[in-house]
């Protein structure tokens, strides 16, 4: 059992507030990724977790024991560093060793406990080297070695993918789930890049400025965005600023002189909407029809297995949508129907 | 979104940093420079040390002899300023080390108010010529009674080692990362272990060359030694004002030999030492 309670946390610097009344449970052997852009506030909630960073308010529960001013050394937490952290003065087995010898267990302990963690992160025969001495994905390995063999009950991680090239990052994403799955461990992962976030996750904690945006699952976080905000954020979106108009069953956006059908849920007549389609939401046409839209100046870019096709209107400005990679343009027009399109509030939409 | 601005063409005025020949060739002119300025009147003094004879034009001496080394090391006066010399320098060096590394990790990591102001504090007693701060020191020691004796000495040099300690601590100190720290205290380290067992290790080559520099410093002080140390203290370099006076060249040169002596041998250790696979591999950062 290991569950992980924030309950209204806030911590602020100087003139800013990196995270504002944060409420979150993390759930025994979850594995949740805190995603959002540089400066959101996702390191300082995951240093908070650890110990680092002491809240202005609000309460952390470790497994319902209140740990917000218990130190780090005494939280049963594990973190692994952005940059490792890794100390450069100890082989890799001292490294992996020094909270095992700190809690003063048998040598033969210690040492097998090391061999053992070193294979479970798939880096054996390395124990007599220096940190320096490997490569990045290694030094990633032994990090992630040195937080686990202290058995901790919360695993932190720190963008610990990003010092790595692509390649090695997607191989790693997939070796830090299965070691998660194979521990059962409760895991909190910090990051900017949501196909991480998406692939790794049981659910996804989305941040802005602070301030948690939505949790859930990929699918959640994709098909129902709870702010304009996860709706640009997360995959891409066509984001168009406009008003709302109910009548009756139905919701449209008016944007400029056009107008958009829309879902909006709960949102009052007049309302100030950030609307925002997907790519993949929106229909090609070869011919005019009641609700689709002249695309100016129709380009393709081609991704490999789809294209992309761009262009603009003159009320909506930029548009894009997902087409098959076999599609071609002719000398003919182009029009555009938004098949799903959510509306916000302007006011999340602008803190974007 | 602005438009691109078009790149200047780039004007490089240190087109001959590019030039392969060239720079190796700066390099070795440099570097004969200063051989020619250090090495030279260092030879000069080992020559004027071991010579028996030597008149001009002659390069080198005519006739050899190890008279004069004989006539410093038995006198009883530079042996007893020698052993002062080496006895008050550790001392200066630990005091120090153990009131600057404390600060320095302060400096380097804590909030300390008015940092920066703090730092320029201790370089004051360098801002200023020192002999008026030593005149106003021996006013002060004789009302404190530590005028003529050993720990007036040794106070007196602290205050110039601090600055070198203090400041090349802080900078070590800050040069490391604070996460490896964190690390240490997230593996259920105190505060006090994980100084013990990461941050100073890493520091050491930094404190070493800090040290270093405070025995040197120590060794070589002569003004202020000079001026609360007479008549009872005598140390090396005070001793070797009164012989430039009252001796023959030689006897000078043999002592300038035995006073720089320390310097050369504290140099090649703490070189071997810098250079070892421990302090390379902690350095050695990707």
């Amino acid at each position: 059992m290991a569950e992980v309670d924030l309950r209204g946390v806030s911590k602020g610097y100087k003139d800013t507030t990196a995270v504002d009344d944060l409420s979150l449970h993390i759930k025994d052997r979850e594995f949740v990724a805190l995603l959002g852009p540089s400066g959101c506030g996702k390191t300082t909630t995951l240093r908070m977790l650890a110990g680092f960073i002491r809240p202005d308010s609000g309460q952390i529960l470790i497994d319902g024991k209140d740990v917000t001013n218990v130190p780090p050394e005494r939280r049963p937490t594990a973190m692994v560093f952005q940059s490792y952290a890794l100390w450069p003065h100890m082989t890799v087995a001292d490294n992996i060793a020094f909270g095992l010898r700190l809690r003063r267990l048998p040598k033969t302990e210690v040492e097998d406990r090391t061999g053992r963690m070193l294979e479970v992160v798939g880096l054996p025969g390395v124990m007599k080297r220096y940190p320096s001495q490997l490569s990045g994905g290694q030094q990633q390995r032994v990090a992630l070695a040195r937080a686990l063999v202290l058995g901790p009950k919360i695993l932190l991680l720190d963008e610990p993918l990003s010092n790595l090239d692509a390649k090695l990052r997607v191989r790693m994403r997939d070796e830090i789930r299965r070691i998660q799955q194979e521990l059962q461990i409760t895991t909190v992962y910090v990051t900017h890049d949501q196909e991480e976030a998406l692939t790794m996750a049981d659910r996804i904690a989305v941040m802005n400025k602070g301030v948690l945006q939505q949790v859930g699952d990929a699918l959640d976080i994709y098909d129902r965005p709870a702010t304009a905000f996860v709706a640009d954020f997360i995959g891409s979106s066509n984001l168009l600023s406009g008003t709302l108009r109910l009548a009756g069953p139905t919701a449209v956006a008016q944007v400029g002189e056009a107008r958009v059908p829309v879902e909006a849920d709960g949102l009052p007549d007049g309302a100030a909407v950030t609307v925002s389609a997907r790519p993949e939401d929106m229909e090609v046409l070869r011919a005019p029809a009641p609700d689709a839209f002249r695309l100016e100046d129709p380009r393709l870019v081609n991704f490999g297995a789809y294209k992309r096709l761009l262009g603009r209107h003159p009320a909506f400005g930029q548009l894009e949508a997902r087409v098959p990679k076999a599609f071609a343009l002719g000398k003919e027009p182009v029009y555009l129907r938004f098949t799903r399109a959510r509306a916000f509030t302007s006011d999340e939409g602008d803190r974007s | 979104m602005a438009a691109q601005v078009p790149a200047l063409p780039a004007i490089r005025l240190s087109w001959w940093i590019d030039d392969a020949r060239i720079r190796r060739m700066l390099l070795r002119l440099f570097a004969a420079a200063l051989a020619v300025f250090i090495g030279i009147p260092l030879l000069t003094l080992v020559l004027w040390s071991f010579a028996g004879e030597w008149f001009w034009p002659n390069l080198i001496p005519t006739q050899w002899s190890l008279r004069w080394w004989q006539e410093v090391l038995e006198n009883p006066r530079v042996t007893n300023a020698m052993f002062l010399s080496f006895t008050i320098a550790p001392v200066v060096t630990l005091l120090t080390a153990l009131v600057a590394i404390p600060a320095g990790y302060a400096f380097a990591r804590l909030d300390v108010p008015f940092r920066r102001t703090l730092l320029l504090l201790f370089l004051i007693p360098n801002a200023f010529p020192r002999i008026g701060l030593y005149v106003s020191l021996a006013v002060l020691y004789y009302q404190i009674g530590l005028i003529d004796t050993y720990w007036g000495i040794v106070f007196l040099h602290m205050i110039g080692t601090m600055v070198y300690m203090t400041w090349i601590t802080t900078a070590t100190f800050r040069s490391i990362d604070p996460h490896l720290e964190e690390a240490a205290r997230d593996a259920g380290a105190s505060p006090l272990r994980a100084f013990f067992s990461v941050v100073l290790p890493l520091a050491m080559p930094g404190i070493i060359v800090a040290s270093l520099f405070s025995f040197l410093a120590s060794v070589d002080e002569a003004q202020g030694t000079l001026i609360v140390g007479t008549p009872h203290y005598i140390t090396m370099p005070v001793l070797l004002y009164t012989l430039i006076s009252s001796f023959q060249r030689p006897v000078a040169a043999v002592f300038s030999v035995l006073l720089a002596l320390p310097s050369l041998l504290l140099l090649i250790v703490a070189q071997r030492y810098l250079h070892s696979e421990y302090v390379a591999a902690g350095l050695g950062r990707v």
